[in-house]
């Protein structure tokens, strides 16, 4: 297969993501959402490894992963901590910080 | 040839329906479900990459062990009270114009770019298991990208603390909130408290 193909769909499924961030409310689904541009960003970097025939593309691929998953946990831990506080859980209404 | 194109096809419409799963589901257990699926797709693409071990690391840290952890977050917060209904405003509606023109930009990127006159379906590989393997990944971790791992392993070391620190139950931390609330904090507490019956309706 041609990398061009998966360049492609690798930015289709970013701009997915993209629109799922600006039109979802609930942060949890943000948050899959940005898996989702994670996972675009891997896709093409894989892409690109094969096609440069070195590993180069792979370990990259796996520090996305690892950051991805540091990420998860803080933005979960954050969401489970708006939980107990009992803050709405919902982006629009997450206000207190902005400015 | 042939077999390889009717995979990539098959498992990228795999992928972008599991995307589009994730975006539109109203229900936030559903879009965790729709990326499980999403990712399963993925991973065979890395097949098709022969990139085995990021395939392997796709399937049993993100559909495995992240996946997990969703499903645990959505049961414990209420997969009820996560259905909300679609934003309004301004940017929710140009979010779709924002994403097409997004799409439209980078493949033209893509497109205007010589990488189609490439030949690129890259170099031909050595032997079966010698490119994309365990045995490649783990050389150039221990040996190119030394440093890096080692970034990885205290990034991770730092969010888990951070995670635990986050979320963790904090003892006093109702009494102090209880007690020193000015007249602005005793109104959003009332306001809290009217929203609670809301979310246990939601919950049940």
């Amino acid at each position: 297969m041609d990398a061009v193909w998966f360049v492609v769909l690798s930015a289709l499924i970013f701009a997915i993501g993209a629109a799922g961030i600006l039109t979802r409310r609930n942060p949890l689904v943000v948050l899959l959402c940005l898996e989702l541009m994670l996972n675009a960003g891997i896709l093409a970097l894989v892409a690109f490894g094969r096609m440069h025939g070195s590993g180069d593309g792979a370990i990259f691929a796996l520090m996305v992963m690892v950051v991805a998953a540091c990420e998860v946990v803080v933005g979960l831990g954050l969401i489970v901590a708006l939980y107990r506080r009992q803050v709405p859980i919902d982006v629009d209404q997450m206000a207190e910080l902005r400015g | 040839m042939v077999f390889e194109g009717i995979v990539f096809f098959v498992a990228a419409a795999l992928a972008v329906g599991g995307a589009l799963g994730i975006v539109l589901l109203q229900n936030a257990f559903y879009s965790v479900l729709a990326l499980v699926g999403h990712l399963v797709a993925l991973a065979t693409l890395f097949l098709l990459l022969e990139s085995a071990f990021v395939a392997a690391a796709q399937v049993v840290v993100y559909a495995g062990a992240v996946m997990v952890l969703y499903v645990f977050v959505v049961a414990y917060i209420g997969g009820g009270a996560a259905q909300m209904a679609p934003a309004t405003g301004a940017v929710a509606r140009l979010g779709p114009l924002f994403a097409l023109a997004i799409f439209v930009e980078l493949s033209l990127a893509i497109l205007g770019s010589s990488l189609a006159a490439l030949r690129t379906e890259g170099p031909p590989l050595p032997g079966a298991g010698a490119f994309g393997g365990p045995a490649q990944i783990g050389e150039l971790l221990l040996s190119k990208f030394l440093i890096p791992f080692e970034a990885a392993s205290f990034l991770l070391l730092v969010a888990a603390v951070g995670a635990v620190i986050l979320a963790g139950r904090r003892r006093g931390l109702e009494e102090a909130t209880d007690s020193d609330s000015g007249p602005a904090e005793r109104a959003d507490k009332v306001r809290e408290r009217a929203d609670q019956p809301a979310r246990a309706e939601a919950g049940a």
